[in-house]
């Protein structure tokens, strides 16, 4: 629409960027602190003493003491639950990838009127969070024997993570042109084999949207495995931080060594979700 | 077109093979979805119905009570207090989060050297988990801990922020608006992108300055965005459990006056081994999610949203293909990133009006057939 108008300007101005004003720094420089100071605390707090922190709580690390991070990453507890929490979100990771694109080949390819009924049904569950069901859902669970088990909790999450996948994979497969299954067809594949060799390989930008937000979603999870997990061997890293900072209570330094090494691969994850996500979203319209 | 060549050529054995194609990749997901997060509604409905300790079956190691769990419940002065504060952590989301998101957004849409890196470090509140947010922030807000050192250091008398029930409702309010608010921002830059350049320099043209821009151009136009954002965070916010069970516990957030409905079904329903009683509590948060979705929906979003959508779809959906084709094959990685961006962007209005519609399927069914 406006594209044809407005590229070639936008050519001249994304040519160089300009330094604004300065109290757009200012102003950028406060929000930035206020989002990012508390996450530094739990880092940085980590290399502090229990005394330090007890004479100044709010000081920098002096000296700098690696021993907390040290004990967290020898002690097995650590990596028990860091296992248990890779085996959950990658396993629903790749539940929701699979079952969610499926249905939505289902859903954008074959024109016919239960695909629409589909859609409905799955993002109806957008208005189904998992608080509402959670307490049936942990007695279905138990009566599946699936209480304590990794199982138990990747099914549901697949289930519940299902619609937000779904309703962002329709459009992607949508928009992948008639001709070329047309083209497909004529050279004698078969709708499936289209599937596979066709959409698999050119939806990829929406299979690593969904991928990460469900990686994201269940590395975060916290009331599902609540409910679901009483066996502490079995507990994923967010059950593992609570159940730590508890029974650490008085030794606040090792509590935030352990916080902030649980969340390293949530952040990797995200600088990889940033490139997709944010910067796609926000930034890359304009180009 | 060429389906129906096809199943004219050889119609019986094309659509069985059709059908059974759809039911290969339709089922198993079908399947997930209605026995994980259909069926356990039901079951919550039919649960609530029982006093009932979860061993067996309700109806045999149960009693059947009727209507009581739920006039219990309602004359509960506790779980009054909770959706209480549930409303009020709704409304006031809304109240301290709309105004501060389209300010910071206005923002971060100057054009300026590391505007990146700022939109990506306000959003890293929102990706950390509510297990970490909750852990360090009540770290922080101890009578003892960083956040009072600071105040000190200024010489400013310090707080309990934490179990003082006349301010933990509103250090919950801060934490709330500290971790989702990078969410709100980001999707009002995506709304303020998709507002055309040139209504700005026509105004300009006109002499009109800044503010009086955004107040004219951007915040009529901005309209569609703020009412879905504010559609995402209320159904949020009637589910809160996470932080406010990390920060407070079970049994503080009452009396710290921060305890939401979620918060009292744990603790009426799993923890008191009344599951009956928290099923039917389920329930009550079910219907007065789903009563303010659907009336936001018919009041609010209704309004205007069919037609933005349709716009916003035609629009978008043609730009980066044709940008694609212009500009050939080395931009068509960028040109997947935007149609990407267009997407999620797009996505997002449909999540928000497929969803609050969809709880509607019925009537939808009929709209689809007319």
């Amino acid at each position: 629409m406006s594209s044809a108008t407005k590229d070639p300007y936008a050519l001249k101005r994304s040519a160089k960027t300009p330094w604004g004003h300065p109290i757009v720094y200012v102003l950028s420089f406060i929000l930035v602190l206020i989002c990012v100071v508390p996450v530094l605390y739990i880092i940085l707090g980590g290399f502090r003493t229990n005394s330090q922190i007890t004479q100044d709580p709010a000081g920098l690390p002096n000296p700098w003491n690696v021993g907390n991070y040290l004990t967290v990453i020898a002690s097995g507890t650590f990596w028990t639950e860091l296992v248990n929490s890779l085996i959950v979100s990658v396993g629903t990771m790749v539940g929701v990838v699979i079952l969610a694109l499926m249905v939505s080949f289902v859903i954008a390819r074959y024109r016919m009127r239960f695909g629409k009924v589909l859609y409905t049904l799955f993002s109806a569950g957008i208005m189904f969070p998992i608080t509402v069901a959670i307490t049936p859902l942990y007695l279905l669970l138990r009566n599946l024997h699936l209480i304590n088990s990794q199982l138990g909790i990747i099914l549901p999450q697949i289930a519940f993570g299902l619609p937000q996948a779904i309703i962002i994979m329709v459009p992607f497969l949508q928009s992948i042109p008639m001709e070329l299954e047309e083209a497909a067809e004529l050279d004698g594949c078969s709708r499936l084999g289209f599937f596979v060799r066709m959409v698999l390989p050119l939806s990829g930008p929406g299979v690593a949207t969904i991928a990460i937000l469900s990686f994201v979603a269940s590395w975060n999870a916290y009331m599902l495995p609540l409910f679901l997990l009483n066996d502490s061997t079995k507990y994923t890293l967010p059950l593992g931080v609570q159940m730590f900072s508890s029974q650490h209570s008085v030794d606040t330094a090792q509590v935030l060594a352990f916080t902030s090494l649980s969340m390293i691969p949530a952040l990797i994850c995200f600088t990889i979700f940033q490139k997709k996500i944010v910067g796609g979203l926000a930034g890359a319209v304009k180009g | 077109m060429s389906e129906a060549t096809t199943s004219n050529a050889r119609p019986r054995s094309d659509r069985a093979r059709r059908r059974f194609e759809v039911g290969v990749l339709s089922v198993p997901a079908l399947v997930m979805f209605i026995g994980f997060v259909i069926l356990p509604v039901f079951m919550a409905a039919y649960y609530g119905f029982y006093k009932w300790k979860g061993f067996g079956k309700p109806n045999v190691n149960g009693t059947f009570v009727g209507l009581d769990n739920y006039r219990v419940i309602l004359t509960d002065p506790s779980f009054q207090q909770a959706l209480g504060h549930t409303l009020f952590i709704a409304v006031m989301s809304l109240v301290i989060q709309g105004p501060l998101a389209i300010l910071f957004a206005l923002l971060l849409n100057q054009k300026f050297k590391g505007r990146g890196l700022i939109r990506t470090l306000i959003f890293v509140p929102y990706v950390v988990s509510e297990v970490i947010v909750g852990t360090g922030w009540s770290l922080m807000l101890q009578p003892t801990g960083a956040v009072n050192a600071v105040l000190a250091k200024f010489g400013l008398h310090g707080v309990d922020w934490i179990a003082n029930p006349k301010i933990a409702i509103w250090t919950l309010m801060f934490i709330i608006s500290w971790k989702y608010i990078g969410f709100a921002v980001i999707l009002m830059i995506a709304g303020m992108q998709a507002i055309p350049e040139e209504l700005y320099e026509a105004a300009r043209v006109d002499g009109a300055g800044f503010w009086r821009q955004q107040w004219s151009i951007t915040l009529p136009l901005l309209g569609p965005t703020i009412r879905m954002w504010a559609f995402m965070s209320i159904i949020g916010s009637l589910q809160l459990f996470d932080l406010v069970y990390i920060i407070w516990g079970q049994y503080v957030a009452s009396t710290a006056g921060t305890s939401t409905m979620a918060t009292y079904m744990v603790r009426e329903g799993r923890l008191a081994n009344n599951y009956g009683y928290g099923s039917a509590v389920a329930v009550v948060i079910f219907v007065i999610s789903l009563v303010i979705a659907l009336s936001y929906q018919k009041f609010v979003l209704n309004r205007d949203l069919d037609g933005a959508v349709e716009g916003n779809r035609g629009g978008s959906g043609s730009k980066p293909r044709r940008k694609a084709r212009i500009r050939g094959a080395a931009v068509e990685r960028t040109a997947a990133a935007v149609e990407a961006a267009d997407t999620m962007e797009r996505t997002a209005v449909e999540t928000i009006r497929k969803g609050a519609r969809a709880a509607a399927a019925p009537l939808m069914a009929k709209e689809l057939e007319a």
